[in-house]
C-alpha cells in the first residue's frame, strides 16, 4: 500500500483541510465526528447467449460526515470532494448538536498502521485486462453447455470492485484501506418435456483474477450450476410439515446469518427490539454449538482489515457451547452499552450511517462425521444449498430458502425435491442442534446481507448440522 | 439548476459522439434527501444531502458499455465516456442492441404532476415533528406498546435529465414524502413489530401522523399471543400490502428480459387464459401523481399504459427497446435504468385492477383459512413458479379474524396462484409503484405444526 492515501494522493485533500473539516462537524458541540472518504471503482462484464452482452464501469466517490451527540446521529455528505462542498455537508451535520462548542483544537497525528494484512495483491482489480475476464465468463459457458444438452440458457457475470477509503475522526482514528473483491455467477436453465428449471452457483473473495485460476475455477462453478438445474428436472414436490432436517456444509450457514446473527447486532439489543434482548449469559442453543463472527479471515468477502469506523476487525464469539456471549458492536452501540469494539461498524458507502454488521458468521466444527448424521436420520430433509432467508429481529421468526434438497429415509439421502422455505425461530432453533459434523466449510464468496436499507458483503460457514425439528414449507403432506 | 444538467448530458453524448460512439445516451438524476428518525420522542438521526448521478450507454455498431459516475467534474466524466468507449468494443456484435427506434421516443412530454413545490415550505422543525407525532401515535394507543423502531419522515426531491444522439433531450422533476411508524408491543415476554405508512408525490395527500401511527398500532397488537397452527389446505386471503408482493412476481415473469432468457413460467403464453377471468393486470406509467409514473422512460420513449393480463388472458409482456427488438414486440416503455447505466425492464405503475367486493365480504367468504399480513423470505422461482414463503397473519374461522399466526408457511406454484384467485378486494393501496387489492386464493397448501 502507499504511504499517503489516494484521497491525499491524488484527490487535493490536505491534512489541514481534514482537520478544518472535523472542527466544522463539531461546531455545535456534538461530542465525537468521523469523516469518511470513499472511491469505489466496480467493473462488471456479462455474457448472455454466448456472446458478451454489456461491460461497465462504475466509478462513486464522496465523503460521508458524521456527527454523534449522545444518541443522535447527524449525517450529511458530498460527492465532490472540493472544499466548499465538503464544509457545507459539516455543516449540516452539525445541525444535530446543540451545546456549546468544546472549542478543543483537532490535531490529527500519524495515520494507524493496520492489524490485519488481509488482501495482499499485486494488483487492484480495477487494473486487470477486461481479455482475461472475458476468457473466464467464455469458459464458464462452454463448460455448462457441454455439461448436459438439456442445458438451454447461461448467463455468466464478472464483477470486481476496487475500495478505497479513509477514515478520520476527532478521537485520533486516522487510518486507510484499499479492499479488493471479485465475484463469478453462473446461472444456468435446463429444458426437458416443457419443463424448466434453473440453477446457480457462484464464487468470489477479497482477490483479484488469480482467484479463478488457482482455486475457483470458472468451469467448475458452470458444471456445479449446470448440475443443479438438471438435477431439478427430476425433483419431487417438497415435504409439508415439521421434520428433523440435515443441513450440509458451508453456505447453509446462511441459518447462523438469519436466526441468530441479525439479532446479536447490538443497536437492536440496545433498543431492547431483538428477540435476543436481554439473553447475554442464557442458553441459547445446545452445547454442540459455537458461533463465531470473524471478520479477520484471509481473503474472505466478509473481511476487513477495518470496519467503516476505522476500528480492526475481531473474532467475536456470539454463542459458547451453547451459551449467549456478545453482540456485535459499532462505536454508537458500544458506548452507549459500555462494551468493547468489535469492528463491526459497517455501511453500504459514503452516503450511508454506519452500523453493526455481520462479517464471517460461521459455526465451529464438531465431532460427528457427515455420514453418521445422516444415517442417524429415520425421515427428513437434506438441504445443502440455499436461495437466501430473512428475519424478523423483534419476533425472531426466519426463513431460509432451500434449492437443493432431498429427502432422508432410514439413514439415506433419496430423492431430490423442489425448493421450499424452512422456518424457525432465532432464540431456540439452535437448542435443537442434536449433532455437529467435523466438516466446518465456509461459503464460496457471493453472500450479500441487507439491513435497512444497506447492502454489504458478508460470509457465512457451517459444518454438516441435525436439527431435531424445522417447519418445511413445501405442498405434499 | 435543470438546464445546466442538460447541457451536461448534451456534452456527454457529443464528447461520445467524436470519440467513435455510433450512439449514445446519457442519464442524469440530482437527489435532493432529508431524513429523520424520531425514537422514544428523541431524534435518533438526522440525514441531507444532494447527490448526482450520470448514467452512461455508448454504442459502437452494434456493441455497447454502460458507465456511471457520481464524480460529475468534467475531467472525470470525459475520462469515463472515453473508457466507455473502448469497453464498448471489446463486448461482442448483438443485432437487438441500440437506441430506441425513432417512433417510439418521446415526441410530448405529458404533464403528470409528479412534483409539488409545497413540501419546500415545510421546515426541517415540521418534518421533525412529523416523525415525532406518527411515533407517539401509536404510543398512545395501548400500553401494550412497550418499544418501538421510531417514527420517520423522508423527503426527495429529484430531477431526471435525458440526452441521446438521435436528439432526444428531455427532463422532468418529481417529489415524494414518505411518513411511517414502527411500534413494538409485548405480551408475556413475547414481542412483535408492525408499522404503517404514508407516501405520496403530493404535500396535501400525506396522511396525518396520527393517523399512520394509530394504523400502525392496530396492525402490531392484533399479532400479540401468535402460535402456529397445524399444516392444512386452506383458502389464503393476502391482505394488499403481501398482495402486492404477487403483482411483483408476475411483472418479474411478464418482463421482456425473462422471457427472452426462458426466465419465466410465462414464456410462450402471450393470448392464452394464465388467471382466472377476473384478473387484470396493467402497467401504467401515465396515472397522475403515480409513484410510479414517469413521462418517458429511462431510455426516451414514450410513456403508455399497457393491459398485461386482460380478463385473465396474458396480452403483453413489458419490454425495454432491446428486448422489444429482441422478441419482435412494440416497445411499451419499461426501460429502467440500472445502477451501472444499463438498461433493463422494470415496472412503472404495476397494478392488480381492483374488483367490487370488500376485504371484510372477502374474509367473510372463508369458513377457515388465513388471513395474511407479512411473508418473509425469497422462497420464490418465476422460471418455473414454485412457491414457497413464511408468513405472518390472522387465523379466519367462520368468517372473522380471530386469533394471530407465526411461524408458518404457505407453498403453492404461482402458474396454479393465478388461476386460484376467487376474489379481489376494492381496496387497492399503493405504497410503491406496484400496487394490488386484497386477494382470495382458493386453496395453498399451510405448513405449520
Amino acid at each position: 500500500m502507499s504511504s499517503r492515501s489516494i484521497f491525499l494522493e491524488a484527490h487535493g485533500v490536505t491534512v489541514q483541510d481534514l482537520e478544518t473539516y472535523l472542527a466544522t462537524a463539531l461546531g455545535r458541540g456534538g461530542e465525537y465526528a468521523d469523516l469518511f472518504f470513499e472511491l469505489k471503482i466496480n467493473h462488471s462484464l456479462a455474457l448472455d447467449e454466448q456472446i458478451i452482452k454489456s461491460a461497465t464501469k462504475a466509478v462513486n466517490v464522496g465523503v460521508g460526515i458524521r456527527v454523534l451527540a449522545g444518541e443522535k446521529t447527524g449525517y450529511a455528505y458530498s460527492e465532490d470532494l472540493q472544499r466548499e462542498s465538503i464544509l457545507k455537508a459539516a455543516r449540516t451535520a452539525a445541525f444535530i448538536a446543540s451545546s456549546t462548542p468544546s472549542g478543543g483544537k483537532i490535531g490529527i497525528g500519524a495515520p494507524a498502521a493496520h492489524r490485519h494484512h488481509l488482501y495482499v495483491t499485486a494488483a487492484m482489480p480495477a487494473d486487470l485486462p477486461i481479455s482475461e475476464k472475458i476468457a473466464l465468463l467464455r469458459q464458464a459457458d462452454e463448460a455448462a453447455r457441454a455439461y448436459d444438452a438439456r442445458i438451454r440458457q447461461v448467463q455468466a457475470s464478472y464483477v470486481d470492485e476496487t475500495r478505497h477509503i479513509l477514515l478520520v475522526s476527532s478521537d485520533d482514528r486516522y487510518i486507510w484501506d484499499v479492499q479488493p473483491m471479485v465475484r463469478i455467477n453462473v446461472g444456468c436453465v435446463a429444458e426437458e418435456n416443457g419443463r424448466r428449471q434453473s440453477g446457480q452457483q457462484g464464487a468470489g473473495g477479497r482477490r483479484t483474477l488469480e482467484l479463478f485460476r488457482e482455486t475457483l475455477d470458472p468451469r467448475a462453478l458452470a458444471r456445479e450450476a449446470a448440475r443443479q438445474a438438471i438435477l431439478q428436472l427430476g425433483a419431487a414436490d417438497a415435504p409439508a410439515g415439521p421434520m428433523e432436517v440435515v443441513l450440509g456444509p458451508g453456505w447453509p450457514g446462511i441459518l447462523l446469518h438469519e436466526a441468530v446473527g441479525h439479532g446479536l447486532e447490538a443497536d437492536f439489543n440496545r433498543k431492547k427490539t431483538s428477540a435476543f434482548s436481554g439473553l447475554l449469559g442464557q442458553r441459547v442453543a445446545s452445547e454442540l454449538c459455537t458461533v463465531v463472527d470473524d471478520g479477520t479471515l484471509p481473503y474472505r468477502r466478509g473481511s476487513l482489515n477495518v470496519d467503516d469506523e476505522g476500528n480492526p476487525t475481531h473474532q467475536t464469539v456470539l454463542i459458547e457451547k451453547g451459551i449467549l456471549q456478545g453482540y456485535l458492536q459499532d462505536r454508537l452501540s458500544s458506548k452507549l452499552m459500555g462494551a468493547s469494539l468489535t469492528g463491526n461498524g459497517r455501511r453500504q458507502g459514503y452516503d450511508h450511517i454506519p452500523m453493526p454488521r455481520m462479517t464471517n458468521t460461521f459455526m465451529m466444527a464438531g465431532q460427528s462425521t457427515p455420514q453418521e448424521i445422516i444415517r442417524s436420520v429415520k425421515k427428513g430433509l437434506y438441504a445443502v444449498h440455499f436461495g437466501g432467508g430473512q428475519v424478523d429481529i423483534t419476533s425472531g421468526k426466519f426463513v431460509f430458502s432451500a434449492s437443493e434438497a432431498y429427502l432422508i429415509e432410514d439413514g439415506k439421502v433419496t430423492t431430490p425435491v423442489k425448493g421450499a422455505s424452512l422456518i424457525g425461530d432465532g432464540p431456540t432453533v439452535l437448542r435443537q442442534v442434536t449433532m455437529v459434523g467435523n466438516d466446518l466449510q465456509l461459503d464460496q464468496g457471493i453472500g450479500i446481507c441487507s439491513k435497512e436499507g444497506q447492502s454489504i458483503p458478508v460470509g457465512v460457514g457451517l459444518p454438516t448440522i441435525k436439527i431435531r425439528e424445522m417447519t418445511v414449507g413445501g405442498t405434499r403432506k | 439548476m435543470t438546464e445546466a444538467l442538460k447541457a451536461t448530458a448534451q456534452q456527454v453524448v457529443d464528447r461520445a459522439r467524436r470519440m467513435g460512439a455510433s450512439a449514445a445516451d446519457a442519464f442524469i438524476r440530482e437527489v435532493e434527501t432529508f431524513s429523520v428518525t424520531v425514537r422514544r420522542g428523541e431524534v435518533e438521526s438526522l440525514k441531507e444531502a444532494v447527490s448526482k448521478n450520470l448514467r452512461l450507454r455508448v454504442f459502437v455498431g452494434h456493441r455497447t458499455a454502460s458507465s456511471q459516475t457520481s464524480d460529475l467534474s468534467p475531467a472525470a466524466v470525459e475520462k469515463l465516456v472515453d473508457e466507455s468507449v473502448q469497453m464498448a468494443h471489446l463486448t461482442s456484435e448483438d443485432d437487438s442492441s441500440g437506441l430506441p427506434d425513432k417512433q417510439a421516443v418521446a415526441r410530448d412530454i405529458p404533464e403528470l404532476q409528479l412534483a409539488d413545490p409545497a413540501w419546500e415550505s415545510l421546515q426541517p422543525a415540521e418534518r421533525i415533528e412529523l416523525a415525532r407525532r406518527a411515533e407517539a401515535a401509536a404510543f398512545a394507543v395501548d400500553p401494550a406498546i412497550t418499544n418501538s423502531s421510531g417514527g420517520s419522515f423522508e423527503y426527495e426531491r429529484s430531477r431526471t435529465i435525458l440526452a441521446n444522439t438521435v436528439g432526444f433531450l428531455g427532463a422532468y422533476e418529481a417529489t415524494g414524502g414518505y411518513l411511517v411508524s414502527i411500534p413494538i408491543a409485548e405480551s408475556q415476554g413475547a414481542m412483535q413489530q408492525d408499522y404503517w405508512l404514508s407516501i405520496t408525490r403530493h404535500r396535501t395527500l400525506l396522511k396525518s401522523p396520527e393517523e399512520v401511527g394509530a394504523v400502525a398500532a392496530k396492525r402490531v397488537l392484533r399479532r400479540l399471543g401468535a402460535r402456529k397452527v397445524k399444516t392444512c389446505q386452506v383458502p389464503i386471503v393476502f391482505d394488499p400490502l403481501t398482495a402486492q408482493t404477487l403483482v411483483k412476481h408476475i411483472f418479474e415473469a411478464a418482463s421482456g428480459d425473462a422471457i427472452y432468457r426462458k426466465r419465466s413460467f410465462l414464456v410462450g403464453q402471450n393470448g392464452q387464459a394464465v388467471a382466472a377471468e377476473n384478473v387484470t393486470i396493467v402497467d401504467d406509467a401515465r396515472m397522475i401523481g403515480g409513484l410510479g409514473s414517469r413521462p418517458f422512460d429511462d431510455e426516451g420513449v414514450a410513456s403508455q399504459a399497457t393491459p398485461v393480463i386482460e380478463d385473465g388472458v396474458l396480452r403483453n409482456y413489458l419490454h425495454s427497446s432491446y428486448t422489444s427488438r429482441k422478441l419482435k414486440a412494440c416497445p411499451t416503455g419499461n426501460g429502467s435504468r440500472t445502477g451501472s447505466g444499463s438498461i433493463s425492464v422494470g415496472p412503472t405503475n404495476f397494478f392488480l385492477k381492483p374488483g367490487r367486493t370488500s376485504p371484510e365480504e372477502i374474509i367473510a367468504s372463508v369458513p377457515a383459512g388465513l388471513y395474511v399480513v407479512e411473508l418473509l423470505g425469497f422462497g420464490v422461482n418465476t422460471v418455473n413458479g414454485d412457491y414457497s414463503r413464511g408468513v405472518t397473519g390472522l387465523w379466519i374461522e367462520n368468517g372473522r379474524l380471530t386469533y394471530p399466526v407465526h411461524e408458518v408457511t404457505i407453498a403453492g406454484n404461482l402458474r396454479q396462484m393465478l388461476r386460484d384467485i376467487e376474489m379481489i378486494g376494492n381496496d387497492i393501496t399503493f405504497m410503491g409503484s406496484v400496487a394490488a387489492p386484497t386477494v382470495k386464493l382458493r386453496n395453498m397448501t399451510l405448513s405449520g405444526d
